[in-house]
């Protein structure tokens, strides 16, 4: 931030976007909520099995997710990002300003335009959610972040930091269909692998990110079968 | 071995400047030096190697703000060196403040001096320069005898004989040995050689370069710099500006941290040089970035490593020859390559029976290296270490088993160590200590742990030095105030790590007073006696010498002065830090009234100071052990214990030896498992900020032990040797060795990242 | 613009550049004990609080602190002088740089979590980079005061 001319700088911290909402049926986050108020809300983890907190209490650090918003980090799609990777595990929207509500995944592949994310609609549909990431260092980027889902009995695995921005699979193959056996999980994570383009930078090739995909998804799942 | 009960000394006191940095108070640089100073930014040359062919500064200089900025016409044409060292430095004089020809990635191009932050930036931007690029010499391989020179002007020198030699790239180049090499090899039963790599790692101190200059108030250049080195600053600088040392007054506040870095006059030069040209105040504050590309990191080292051995461990010889890349200019390239051999292979003067070292130094297109924390015996430590730990695990030897047989112990003429005497050495004991506080035998098998992770440990030992033999100069100086308290001034620079209040605790002790009777100074060049500066393992051996003998040297004035008051001989009186009196006490005149004497009437001063230089560098020596947890799928390396014993003699303060060396051993940490220096195609580092380069956390080193194993160095204040190097020697070969229990191979570079870890475990399956 | 921060407890009005950071604006004000290590969010060196919150005042606009109230450690001396003392006591203050950041993020886990574990306390203080201690010797410190508080 230090070196950047900022001439209009919009804020929107004092618009009550900064809560987060629970009903019966879903959680209401608005954009300006902090990464930290994620970290700690109770009923988001609960519902999420402290899979939201893991996914972001390794960002940097306490200050900078006191600062760092929801709202932000989701409408920037950056591929670093542990909060979009975590977010298109779960049943959930988006609300644009002038856009309206759209699926998170369908807003993770538009182009970014002019529109403002005014909050996320996470909804409570059971399901069971595990996050992990690799990171060189604690507080560093992942070199790959892995979230994996079963929500409606449907599997879901997102793999963010490829490095690209997260990109969200489903069992299209039906290799689950019989359950979480150690063949098939060992399966879908190298189905996962084999579909998720990966690329190269400062912190991991593409082919050690593949790798990394195989290992996260077979790790995610035996995590999600509960053992 | 001399011991007595001490007062002071032994005694784990806070630092006298803990609760003023602890809560925040305005004592670095930047707090305490005027914002309406000049702000000064330099612009940089992207291209690695490059002639400046034109360069246009007139749009620049019409920036509202813009003071004037400046080029490499405008200053003066003789080369000097930035290097801190004492005169004649070992380092070679090959730089300019500003030079037509540009010889890295971040290389100086202009000066500018602006009112503001703003429009010194601005500026930046509108200057034209026009380059006519040249091919770099990037890999250091390829460096000597490369037709493509580094250095081709002419008025290049070196001032000192260290073999260089600058049409051919050379910044230094030499061998030593003793015994008869080639004879010893061909009888022993195993000869191994391996080659070991370890990178231009940054010293990443909190606080960045930074330094504020101003005309005080006799026209002289007074210089507020975050330094080691106060005194190498002004020549320095003296001979950057073409003016007289007289006209220069150097002095550090507090400093963020060092480590080596602020051994080198990396940014004096440029606010200097702005003030002398426009008579006002001047502040330059390095950015991160600056501080990861111009800055002054470690040499990267490669070190090939010959040894022979018998079958039962016994090592006969060792044949150690490092190339070291001093980057654009030779800062301390001649002299941090000695350490590489010099501070490795004397740790198995047990059975030598020969060993050479030869090195080459050589310039390329990289940023130029400097003095960092172990100063090249870390490198050398590493290569040596491992393949040790490489011996022992092929004769199917315990490695803490092959030390205890072959290591330098207390009593031994060490060769490879210019013929000295270990006079103090208790490695030994630290290996046994180290053991058993570690748990080796339980722990060096190789534990499966379930999940893909596994269990194992390594080994490493290490040694430095105390200070530079024949050459390092400590000082203090010690005046009695009223009251019977003193005034310690020094030359040597605190920069985090308490020589300030260990000093004071000797003083102390020397006086017989408390700790709190003792003010401390430094360092100030119009103030201080003279040092050399906080460098090389030397403030606490050298300068401590040097408070001892100063305070002797009072100690004799007081008692002279007491005597003539209480009217009997200087020999008949005692001084016990209260009173000077006679023997039998019958007679006695307080400290109070002895210093309000100096003040009336008087011909003494009441200042003792004294000068001190050491023949010998007794090394300190240390053992280091780590636990790591290995995920075999992910790579990833987790440190779950480091526990180190270290001999630096008698540790004067035990909480701050102590924090040095866990200190130092994170920083080992980082070296070996996550700080990486990788260049872009124009030879830059891609690491060019904390974002990139990544330092450990507190999430990533596990948890330390440290504890100490005392010898008595005769030769030391108090018998204390050095602490602060000889810390980040062991983490390097120690987790590479661990590394290797767990995956069965060795990695003979730093750092060892996850990547790889788990890409060859990957290959090694499908194979 | 014009803005008015409450800042260790005193209301200033004042009129900023758009793109003035929060730490040039409360170093202008005389809290030099807040200190630029990284440029990138990756220390922590330059914390301070705002509405009692830690955050990164490198990487905020001073103009988002408008209406809000800043503390920096100068106007939290008391509550931090019982804890420094075992920071002290283990020689872990060192260089003494990042020791601001440091401090201020350690009264605010106090706040948040009196008790913490000693993993709790290194994942909260995670984005609090130090140099020269190892930080070990912080744990220590930290440890001691909780147990001398606990007694």
């Amino acid at each position: 931030m230090a070196d950047k001319n900022v001439n209009n700088a919009i804020d929107l911290s004092d618009l009550g976007l900064d809560t987060i909402t629970e009903t019966e049926t879903e959680f209401s986050i608005g954009a300006m909520v902090t990464l930290r108020q994620l970290e700690l809300h109770e009923g988001l983890n609960t519902y999420t099995q402290n899979a939201i907190r893991q996914a972001v209490c390794d960002i940097v650090g306490v200050q900078f997710r006191n600062m760092a918003t929801v709202g932000g980090s989701i409408f920037g799609r950056f591929g670093f990002s542990d909060v979009l990777t975590m977010f298109l595990t779960l049943d959930c929207d988006v609300e644009l300003f002038q856009g309206g509500i759209v699926s998170l995944e369908q807003f993770s592949q538009m182009k970014p335009d002019n529109d403002i994310l005014v909050r996320i609609i996470v909804k409570k549909t059971p399901g069971q959610f595990v996050y992990d990431s690799m990171r060189n260092t604690r507080t560093d980027f992942p070199v790959i972040a892995c979230g994996v889902s079963c929500v409606n009995e449907e599997y879901r695995f997102s793999i963010g930091a490829r490095p690209g921005k997260a990109l969200l699979l489903r069992d299209e193959e039906h290799i689950l269909k019989d359950g979480l056996t150690e063949n098939n999980i060992r399966n879908m994570s190298k189905w996962v692998a084999a579909h998720t383009p990966t690329d190269s930078n400062l912190r991991g090739s593409a082919k050690y990110r593949t790798h990394l995909i195989d290992v996260f998804v077979q790790r995610n799942l035996i995590q999600l079968r509960g053992e | 071995m001399e011991r007595k009960d001490y007062k002071s000394v032994g005694k784990a006191y806070r630092k006298k400047d803990s609760m003023q940095l602890l809560l925040g108070k305005p004592l670095y640089v930047d707090d305490i030096t005027p914002d309406h100073a000049l702000v000064v930014k330099i612009l940089r040359s992207p291209y690695a190697n490059a002639i400046i062919k034109n360069i246009n500064t007139s749009i620049a200089k019409k920036v509202p703000g813009v003071v004037d900025v400046y080029t490499w016409e405008d200053v003066p044409k003789k080369r000097f060196t930035i290097a801190g060292q004492t005169y004649p430095e070992p380092s070679p004089y090959d730089r300019l403040i500003l030079d037509q020809h540009v010889r890295f990635a971040g290389d100086a191009v202009a000066i500018i001096a602006a009112e503001d932050e703003k429009a010194a930036k601005k500026a930046l931007k509108l200057i034209k320069v026009e380059y006519e690029k040249l091919e770099p010499v990037l890999d250091f391989h390829t460096a000597k005898d490369n037709p493509i020179l580094v250095h081709p002007e002419e008025n290049w020198t070196a001032l000192c004989k260290v073999g260089a030699d600058a049409k051919r790239n050379l910044v230094a180049s030499g061998v030593d040995s003793h015994g008869d090499l080639d004879g010893v090899f061909k009888d022993c039963d195993i000869v191994l050689e391996r080659t070991y790599h370890t990178k231009a790692y940054q010293q990443a101190m909190m606080e960045t370069f930074r330094t504020y200059t101003e005309m005080d108030r006799y026209g002289r250049l007074h210089v507020i710099s975050s330094t080691q080195i106060v005194f190498h600053v002004r020549r320095i600088l003296s001979h950057a500006l073409d003016i007289p040392k007289s006209r220069i007054r150097v002095e550090k506040p507090r400093i963020g941290g060092g480590f080596g870095a602020k051994q080198t006059s990396v940014c004096e030069m440029y606010p200097a040089f702005v003030t002398l040209k426009t008579g006002r105040p001047a502040k330059l504050i390095y950015t991160r970035e600056e501080s990861q590309i111009a800055a002054s990191p470690r040499h990267e080292m490669e070190i090939t490593v010959k040894l022979g051995a018998n079958k039962d461990g016994t090592i006969r010889a060792i044949d150690l020859y490092t190339l070291s890349n001093s980057g654009a200019y030779g800062e301390h390239g001649p002299t941090t390559v000695g350490l590489s051999g010099h501070k490795s292979i004397p740790l198995y003067t047990g059975n030598l029976e020969a060993h050479r070292f030869s090195y080459d130094v050589v310039y390329t297109n990289h940023q130029a290296a400097g003095a960092y924390r172990g100063y090249g015996a870390t490198q050398g430590i590493f290569a040596l270490e491992s393949i040790v730990n490489e011996l022992a695990e092929q004769l199917g030897m315990d490695p803490t088993t092959i030390r205890e047989k072959n290591m330098v112990r207390e009593g031994m003429k060490m060769d490879a160590y210019y013929g000295e005497m270990a006079n103090a050495c208790a490695l030994d004991k630290c290996l046994e200590h180290c053991k058993k506080m570690f748990d080796w035998d339980k722990k060096y098998p190789v534990r499966n742990m379930g999940n893909g992770k596994v269990r194992s440990a390594g080994v490493a030992m290490a040694m430095q030095g105390s200070s530079i033999s024949n050459v390092d100069v400590g000082s203090a100086t010690i005046k009695l105030g009223e009251n019977g308290t003193y005034n310690l001034t020094i030359g040597a620079a605190d920069m985090g790590t308490g020589c300030d209040t260990v000093l004071a605790q000797m003083a102390a002790e020397c006086m017989d007073c408390s700790l709190d009777d003792v003010s401390v100074f430094g360092a100030d060049t119009d103030v201080s006696p003279y040092d050399s500066g906080s460098y090389a393992s030397s403030t606490t051996y050298l300068t401590g010498k040097a408070v001892e003998m100063a305070c002797d040297d009072l100690k004799k004035q007081i008692c002279t002065i007491g005597a003539e008051m209480i009217g009997c001989d200087v020999n008949d009186v005692i001084f016990n830090g209260k009173q000077v009196m006679t023997e039998d006490g019958k007679k006695s005149v307080s400290i109070t009234d002895i210093a309000y004497k100096t003040q009336a009437n008087s011909k003494y001063t009441g200042i003792g100071t004294a000068s001190h230089s050491s023949p010998v560098s007794p090394p300190p020596y240390m053992v280091g052990m780590v636990e790591i947890e290995l995920d075999l799928f992910t790579g990833k390396v987790d440190i779950i214990d480091y526990m180190a014993v270290v001999d630096c003699g008698i540790p004067i303060n035990p909480a701050l030896a102590r924090i040095q060396t866990e200190g130092g051993i994170v920083q080992g940490i980082g070296h070996t498992l996550m700080e990486n220096v990788t260049y872009d195609a124009n030879g830059k580092p891609m690491e060019s900020s904390f974002m990139q380069y990544k330092i450990p956390t507190r999430m990533d080193m596990g948890k330390l032990k440290v504890e100490f194993e005392n010898s008595y160095e005769p030769t030391g204040p108090f018998g204390a040797k050095s602490i602060g190097e000889i810390v980040i020697n062991t983490p390097g070969p120690a987790i590479a060795h661990a590394i290797y229990r767990a995956t069965g191979k060795w990695y003979r570079e730093l750092p060892i990242t996850p990547e790889q870890i788990a890409m060859d475990l990957m290959e090694k399956e499908s194979s | 613009m014009e803005i008015q921060i409450t800042l260790n407890g005193k209301i200033i009005k004042d009129h900023v550049e758009p793109d003035c950071l929060l730490i040039d604006w409360v170093r202008k004000h005389g809290c030099y004990s807040v200190k630029r290590g990284c440029e990138t969010s990756n220390c922590g060196l330059c914390t301070v609080f705002m509405d009692g919150k830690p955050v990164l005042s490198c990487s905020m606009l001073a103009a988002r602190a408008n209406g809000h109230n800043v503390q920096t450690l100068e106007g939290l001396q008391e509550e931090a002088k019982d804890f420094v003392a075992f920071i002290a006591d283990q020689g872990a203050d060192q260089c003494g740089f990042c020791n601001p950041g440091f401090v201020m993020n350690t009264i605010s886990l106090l706040r948040e979590n009196p008790n913490p574990t000693d993993d709790e306390i290194r994942a909260y203080l995670a984005g609090n980079l130090c140099r020269c201690s190892g930080y070990e010797g912080q744990l220590r410190g930290i440890r001691n005061y909780l147990n001398h508080k606990n007694k």
